[in-house]
């Protein structure tokens, strides 16, 4: 035991921790110059929501597509975790098939503007037969149709800073689970650029049914439930995202 | 030689503890992360205790097994990252491991069994001893019957795979990248549901392992594992 610090290996063991030092900051700015660092990397548990979160961006791109299926694979039924709004101002827009309602895109875009139902449905659309699966456990299988969040984004024309998206549904206090209410709902730009990213209005060949979300939710090939905001009422576009509250940011698991 | 005449040639020459230091040390982050992963994994599991097969299942759809459990809806969401965290944990541990096994030569040396040993005969004899409690005579200390090293090999290089496949099978980003990972197991609720019957399997050896440790003498196996000391380790049953 006399000898257990010995000259070199002070020397080995302050050489070791200097360099594993300096690579754990290097690392973390190249992470996060390139992207890799999620919005809810703070405390214990953000080390592995960085780690999983980077992991994917590195290893996902916009080629990495969900899987699809056949019109045959569609589940009976499509499960929701709660109802949709009853708010006044909600129920009058559905009476009225949301003819008044309009969507603002905002933020770092260079060219705002405010979308009507009709103007969405001008704009190209496609149709992607997904897998919706909740973080709770479930999963079912469904069509929907919208136009690319992409092009939505072109048309405003997104400034190169954009970072995030943020989508802000109708509040909706009937949605007791709370999972909508508590995650929040931004993707980065990797998701909302993604080919399989739709403003969706149309679900099985029909106009999106309240509980889904009308008139237009979100749909992300990549990611669980949750993260698929409903009752979309504006879009942000923003270079940060103040992430409070539980549960994971990312959704891509 | 005998028990104690091995652990005093250990002592006295300060050469190869029974458990070297990083087998020592990757132990305990796994039985650790092992622990954390099972507790996370039930907060996530009480949200939707049903298991199902194939790519959807939902309340009303054909299920597997039914958990006799009442729905707990919300602990999933702040489960979740604490589960992930284990994982990664366990990834990091598991990694050191398996990389030092095959540098040091644990592998080799103390778990593949030698050729002898892997006839039937040999295999039903410790097998049968173990039912009949009683000491098998082969095993000598510091070295592991034929059962123990096919187990130890099983779970290292299957089971704990089996579980990260599943696991992975159901991240949307993995399946994106590697869609096989999903379609070979028939789905994303099969993937679900095998993820939880390899967990039951890691459960059961763990049962095992620690009544076997039990039987051995638990604090002088525990020690052995902590400290690396051999000193009060009986003959391992």
């Amino acid at each position: 035991m006399s000898n257990f610090f010995t000259r070199r290996k002070l020397i080995t063991t302050g050489l070791s921790v200097a360099t594993g030092a300096s690579g754990v900051g290097a690392a973390a700015w190249l992470a996060s110059r390139h992207g890799l660092i999620p919005p809810d990397h703070g405390g214990m548990l953000g080390i592995g929501e960085t780690l999983t979160y980077s992991t994917q961006r590195l290893l996902t791109s916009k080629h990495s597509l969900a899987r699809e299926f056949e019109r045959s694979d569609i589940s009976k039924v499509a499960p929701v975790n709660g109802p949709h709004p009853t708010d006044e101002n909600y129920r009058k827009l559905l009476a009225n098939d949301f003819r008044s309602w309009r969507l603002p895109i905002e933020g770092l875009v260079g060219r705002p503007a405010s979308l009507s139902l009709e103007d969405l449905k001008r704009l190209p659309s496609e149709s992607h037969i997904i897998l919706h699966a909740c973080e709770e456990g479930w999963s079912y299988i469904a069509e929907w149709t919208g136009v690319r969040l992409a092009s939505v984004l072109d048309l405003v024309e997104t400034r190169a800073e954009a970072r995030y998206v943020v989508f802000e549904p109708f509040p909706n206090p009937r949605q007791t689970t709370g999972v909508v209410r508590i995650l929040g709902g931004s993707i980065d730009m990797a998701d909302a650029l993604h080919p399989q990213t739709l403003l969706a209005y149309s679900m099985n060949g029909e106009t999106l049914p309240a509980d889904h979300g009308a008139p237009v939710r979100l749909r992300l090939g990549r990611h669980l439930g949750y993260k698929n905001t409903k009752y979309l009422s504006r879009i942000m576009v923003t270079d940060k995202i103040d992430f409070r509250g539980r549960g994971t940011w990312y959704g891509g698991i | 030689m005998s028990v104690a005449g091995v652990a005093a040639s250990h002592s006295m020459t300060g050469t190869r503890p029974r458990h070297s230091a990083i087998v020592r040390v990757t132990h305990w982050i796994v039985v650790l992360s092992v622990v954390g992963l099972m507790v996370s994994g039930i907060g996530i599991l009480i949200s939707h205790p049903r298991l199902y097969w194939g790519e959807t299942g939902y309340v009303g759809a054909d299920s597997l097994i039914d958990v006799p459990i009442p729905f707990v809806i919300g602990p999933s969401v702040w489960n979740r990252p604490i589960h992930f965290f284990f994982a990664w944990i366990l990834t990091f541990a598991g990694l050191a491991y398996i990389a030092d096994g095959f540098i040091a030569r644990h592998f080799r040396n103390d778990l593949v069994p030698g050729k002898a040993d892997l006839r039937w005969t040999r295999i039903r004899g410790v097998i049968q001893d173990h039912l009949r409690w009683r000491s098998t005579g082969t095993s000598t200390a510091g070295t592991y019957n034929v059962v123990q090293r096919l187990t130890y090999l099983a779970v290292v290089f299957a089971l704990f795979p089996a579980i990260f496949w599943t696991g992975l099978a159901m991240s949307f980003g993995v399946t994106s990248v590697f869609p096989f990972m999903a379609v070979a197991l028939g789905g994303h609720q099969s993937a679900r549901t095998l993820h939880f019957v390899f967990f039951a399997l890691v459960l059961l050896f763990a049962a095992v392992h620690i009544l076997m440790i039990c039987l051995a003498g638990f604090v002088a196996n525990v020690r052995a594992m902590i400290t690396g000391s051999v000193s009060q380790v009986r003959n391992v049953r």
